[in-house]
């Protein structure tokens, strides 16, 4: 059991899926009872990989290998890196909240709502784990039809279009993206003599820039849309506006993650020489900072809640790539940090929005005022989330953003100076909703007597809001987790940066000397 | 046994000739033996035994190459090769026309148009398929080919009360009786190069000459005419839909894979073994030939309401992409082309067998519509449904997805990039069109609350195509194994 840890946290949804399908549809408590469950012990399971991750050692941990397809190279090979744990993490958490909260939102169809959710969790872990691109193919995919269907089923008055147009968008990237991995594939080929999809010998791979830039060009069609990035974005308010609650955090929290994983994981270490190409960072990162205040400036303008928070999802995974095409420690890191706080933030932000939506169907913010007065606790919680979103300091948004700009100003002075513009908007758009829901006098007699949020509401947050405040206190701990794998990246893109970084330790050093030098001569004139 | 019928000739063709004998003992004895309609179960079993016959042939056909570890058997001087590639399809015949046989019992009887003479041309047109896998003479291709074509336009015409699949039938003769003149004329010019009508010396003739030769040109563009007519690709593909629509629902399902499967044997027989050498004048014209039949395909599908014209189309677009394999032309390309008709005969099928569960008394089920909240009536039905689906579409872990992954492989491994992404996008308009019916199963309002039709033959087909088509995408290996035998080497 011990060595089949990740197995176990990888296919724990799909067994109490298996025995959930046994469960007759009419026993609707049953279902969610286990349902819960299920999701509660997969959560339960993950944890003992924190305690088990030895952050000072880089490359992957608690890797396990078997042969699935010998014919054509690709093999189970799963294991986790500081990226993928919190990652994983991120997902049994909010996976496991997703469905608590669904409790009383869902109830139609609530077998195949259940069996859908537990099946995309599965899928979601599988992206995060697989260290094999066919494997990750496989999970890349399988996320695509249970969340076709949690939007399609279960969705609002135009699920069926939003639908169609998540599953369309991301297919049609992700089968580019497979004829990149099929390239790499083939050169690996050709230069080792030997068929595999395993990303530890991908990475031996020397390819001219050419070949590079058209992988690099693929993976990034289909990681783009999955982010989304600015001009493929048009999908994403789609889908949150219609998805359920839980289909909305799910995807905000960890399907977009599934994005810019892609980026860290593999357009980087795979295409070194094309990652690095000035156009081509010119191009991401401009594409980036575009999402950034794009993404902030339409969500100003919105006058539905959800779409707003939607929206914001565009200009926060901005700052992700941003970070990322920075291509320094500090931009990396801190993109990685700030997906997960993102996961964090966003997910509380569409919960709170589930909540009202419950409560009045509807998600006009013009409909809404004063909330405060009603709902006191509602009005609490929805301030830290906004907060944390915000990016105010002792919370988590802005450590992530924080790391991200030290990252973009190493980079260049001018990305930082926009990327900071997303900032300031991003506060005005985040507190103006909040003024005009939650504050002043209540303007709708319909809210009135709406009722404050109950204890099982409460402790969906509960567990988001501690992450919440740890990440924005005391951040160490997920930098050291971070600080090997984001190394390792960034030796393979960029080989003399830790040299640069000599450079800065020599004049460190020089400086050190003439205080030592100094010392001596004080130390003579004493004498 | 004399010089023109050895043992070995007889070995090899004792799979056809047990296919033959039991066509024949079923028309006998449904015309003597069982005058009373109720005694019709017996010709399933004749059916069974019959494939069982035809099985043990194959069986030792196949353990007799591998004991002596000989590549190919042939016979009939030549005529006649029994080699990896002729057993790979022959057994996909023979699961086809199992599969298609113990449905058809119930739905013929649904249909009011059960006869013992269906079975009969069942098992005679998988006679000429055998021929067509395993034939190496143009003489005798094209005499399978011509008998299985003829079982299929009786077989497409046999709902005798039906417009649509008199019309269909007819359609089909005159269409292809043209395409089989192109054929004939094409390899009259063959034999006209050669001096003879077996692969093997055209293939030195033609090799001996130039690859542009006009004659060779000629005898290249009229048979691959008549060969892509057969497996329906644009721009001759017009037969298709209509065929697929009038026809009986299972004998669609069977004129969709078998018929093709079999033509694809012989494309390929031909393209790899006499034009080999002229690859260069046809790569481009298939290449055009293949995103035109995708293209074709993909597009025309997204507007129907028929599902059997839906999935009529997207068999059209099916055979694009076996036909990139071919363009790609490597051994991945090839063994491309042998996966991907390994799992299209079962998704296909399987798709098939849920509209043939549709037709009920008095309820013909072909609408998309009728389709409509399946998911709430027989949700075993709906489920097995999105599995053949996704898998047409090629969305992992299904057994479709390994098809098409051989297909970019292959594509990408000889550079033809730009076929590639055609081919990878078209995956995505695919999804759109296969996604009509999954939407309207799991979120269309139950109109119809008659549940489907059920029979244990339909249950069993579905069991069996449904575990493979799920089986091949989780752990494809032995199949895979068994499509990587079957190059043509």
């Amino acid at each position: 059991m011990d060595q089949h840890l990740l197995s176990l946290v990888l296919f724990a949804p799909l067994a109490g899926l298996l025995i959930l399908l046994l469960i007759p549809g009419s026993q609707k408590n049953l279902i969610k009872v286990w349902a819960n469950l299920v999701g509660f012990a997969s959560f339960l399971i993950s944890l003992p990989l924190v305690s088990r991750f030895d952050k000072t050692v880089g490359g992957f941990q608690m890797v396990e290998r078997a042969d699935w397809i010998p014919s054509i190279g690709a093999k189970y090979l799963i294991g986790i890196d500081g990226i993928s744990l919190l990652l994983v993490m991120l997902t049994t958490l909010v996976g496991f909240l997703a469905i608590f909260s669904s409790w009383n939102s869902i109830d139609d169809r609530v077998k195949e709502y259940y069996a859908m959710f537990l099946l995309l969790q599965t899928g979601m872990i599988g992206v995060f784990v697989s260290l094999d691109f066919f494997l990750f193919y496989v999970f890349w995919e399988l996320v695509l039809v249970p969340m076709y269907f949690i939007i399609g089923v279960w969705g609002g008055p135009r699920k069926l279009y939003a639908a169609i147009k998540f599953f369309l968008y991301t297919l049609a990237g992700s089968v580019l993206m497979l004829l990149g991995i099929l390239t790499l594939y083939f050169q690996y080929h050709q230069q080792f003599g030997a068929y595999t999809f395993e990303i530890v010998d991908l990475i031996k791979l020397e390819m001219p820039l050419g070949v590079q830039q058209w992988v690099f060009w693929a993976f990034f069609i289909g990681f783009a849309i999955k982010v989304p990035m600015f001009p493929f974005h048009t999908w994403l308010p789609d889908a949150h506006v219609e998805a359920p609650t839980a289909g909305s955090v799910i995807l905000a929290s960890v399907l977009l993650k599934m994005g810019t994983y892609g980026f860290i994981r593999f357009s980087l270490p795979l295409v070194p020489k094309a990652s690095v190409n000035v156009t081509i960072v010119q191009i991401l990162a401009v594409l980036s900072i575009i999402g950034i205040i794009y993404g902030a400036l339409v969500s100003l303008m919105q006058q539905d809640w959800k779409k707003l928070v939607a929206y914001s999802s565009v200009s926060h995974l901005g700052f992700c790539t941003l970070g990322i095409f920075a291509m320094n420690p500090n931009g990396i890191a801190g993109s990685v940090l700030q997906q997960i706080n993102h996961g964090i933030s966003t997910g509380m932000l569409f919960l709170i929005i589930g909540i009202i939506y419950e409560r009045r169907h509807t998600r006009e913010i013009a409909e809404y005022g004063g909330l405060a007065h009603v709902m006191p606790k509602y009005a609490i919680v929805f301030a830290i989330a906004m907060l944390s979103s915000a990016g105010l300091p002792l919370l988590n948004g802005f450590v992530g953003e924080f790391t991200i700009l030290q990252g973009a100003f190493e980079a260049s002075h001018v990305w930082a100076a926009f990327a900071v513009m997303g900032v300031i908007l991003g506060a005005a758009y985040l507190l103006w909703l909040y003024q005009r829901t939650m504050l002043g006098q209540v303007t709708n007699a319909r809210n009135l007597h709406l009722p404050d949020m109950t204890l099982r509401e409460m402790f969906v947050f509960l567990p988001l809001i501690a992450w919440a405040i740890w990440i924005g206190v005391y951040p160490k701990p997920y930098f050291d987790l971070l600080e090997k794998p984001v190394q390792q990246i960034v030796e393979r893109v960029r080989p003399d940066y830790y040299q640069g970084g000599v450079q800065k330790a020599d004049a460190a050093i020089r400086r050190h000397r003439d205080t030592a030098k100094i010392a001596l001569i004080q130390a003579g004139a004493a004498q | 046994m004399n010089q023109f019928y050895t043992t070995t000739d007889h070995f090899v063709l004792i799979p056809a000739i047990m296919l033959a004998l039991f066509g024949c003992a079923i028309l006998l004895f449904d015309f003597l033996v069982f005058p009373h309609p109720k005694q019709r179960k017996w010709l399933l079993l004749f059916v069974v035994l019959g494939l069982g016959f035809t099985g043990y042939g194959l069986w030792r056909q196949q353990a007799f190459l591998t004991a002596n570890g000989l590549t190919e058997l042939t016979a009939f001087q030549g005529s006649l090769t029994i080699d990896r590639f002729a057993l790979f399809f022959n057994w996909i015949f023979e699961i086809a026309t199992l599969i298609v046989a113990i449905v058809s019992y119930n739905y013929l009887e649904i249909e009011g148009e059960h006869h013992g003479e269906y079975y009969a041309l069942m098992m005679f047109a998988q006679c000429g398929m055998f021929f067509l896998a395993a034939g190496t003479d143009l003489v005798t291709l094209f005499i399978g080919l011509e008998l299985m074509a003829i079982c299929f336009y009786i077989m497409v015409g046999f709902l005798r009360g039906d417009k649509r699949s008199n019309e269909a039938a007819m359609k089909y003769l005159l269409l292809g009786a043209f395409s089989s003149g192109f054929l004939v004329y094409g390899f009259s010019i063959m034999y006209g190069l050669a001096g003879s009508t077996r692969l093997s010396d055209i293939t030195a003739a033609i090799s001996a000459r130039d690859t542009w030769d006009p004659v060779v040109f000629m005898a290249m563009a009229t048979t691959s005419v008549g060969l892509l007519f057969k497996i329906s690709a644009a721009p001759f593909h017009m037969w298709a839909p209509d065929a697929y629509e009038g026809a009986p629902t299972t004998i669609t399902a069977y004129l969709s894979v078998a018929s093709k499967a079999a033509s694809f044997a012989f494309l390929l027989r031909i393209f790899l073994g006499p034009l080999a050498s002229s690859r260069d004048a046809w790569e481009p014209l298939l290449a055009g030939v293949a995103v035109l039949t995708m293209t074709v395909g993909n597009l025309a599908a997204i507007s129907q309401s028929n599902i059997k014209r839906l999935l009529a189309y997207s068999s059209i677009s099916h055979a694009g992409y076996m036909l990139l394999g071919l363009i790609a032309g490597n051994d991945t390309g090839i063994q491309g082309i042998a996966v991907y008709i390994l799992v299209y005969t079962f998704m296909n099928l399987g798709a098939f067998l849920v509209v043939v569960a549709m037709r009920r008394k008095n309820i013909i089920g072909e609408d998309l519509d009728d389709m409509a909240g399946l998911m709430y009536k027989n949700p075993g039905y709906a489920v097995l449904m999105l599995i053949f689906l996704l898998s047409l579409a090629g969305i992992p872990p299904t057994a479709g997805f390994l098809g098409k992954y051989y297909i970019f492989l292959s594509l990408i491994q000889t550079h033809h990039y730009i076929l590639a992404v055609i081919a990878t996008l078209y995956v995505a308009v695919a999804i759109y069109y296969y996604f009509r019916v999954v939407r309207i199963m799991f979120v269309g309002e139950l109109t119809e609350k008659a549940p489907l039709a059920t029979s244990f033959g339909l249950r069993l087909a579905l069991g069996i195509t449904g575990v493979l088509t799920l089986a091949m995408g989780i752990y494809p290996e032995p199949f895979l194994r068994l499509a990587q035998s079957s190059l043509l080497k």
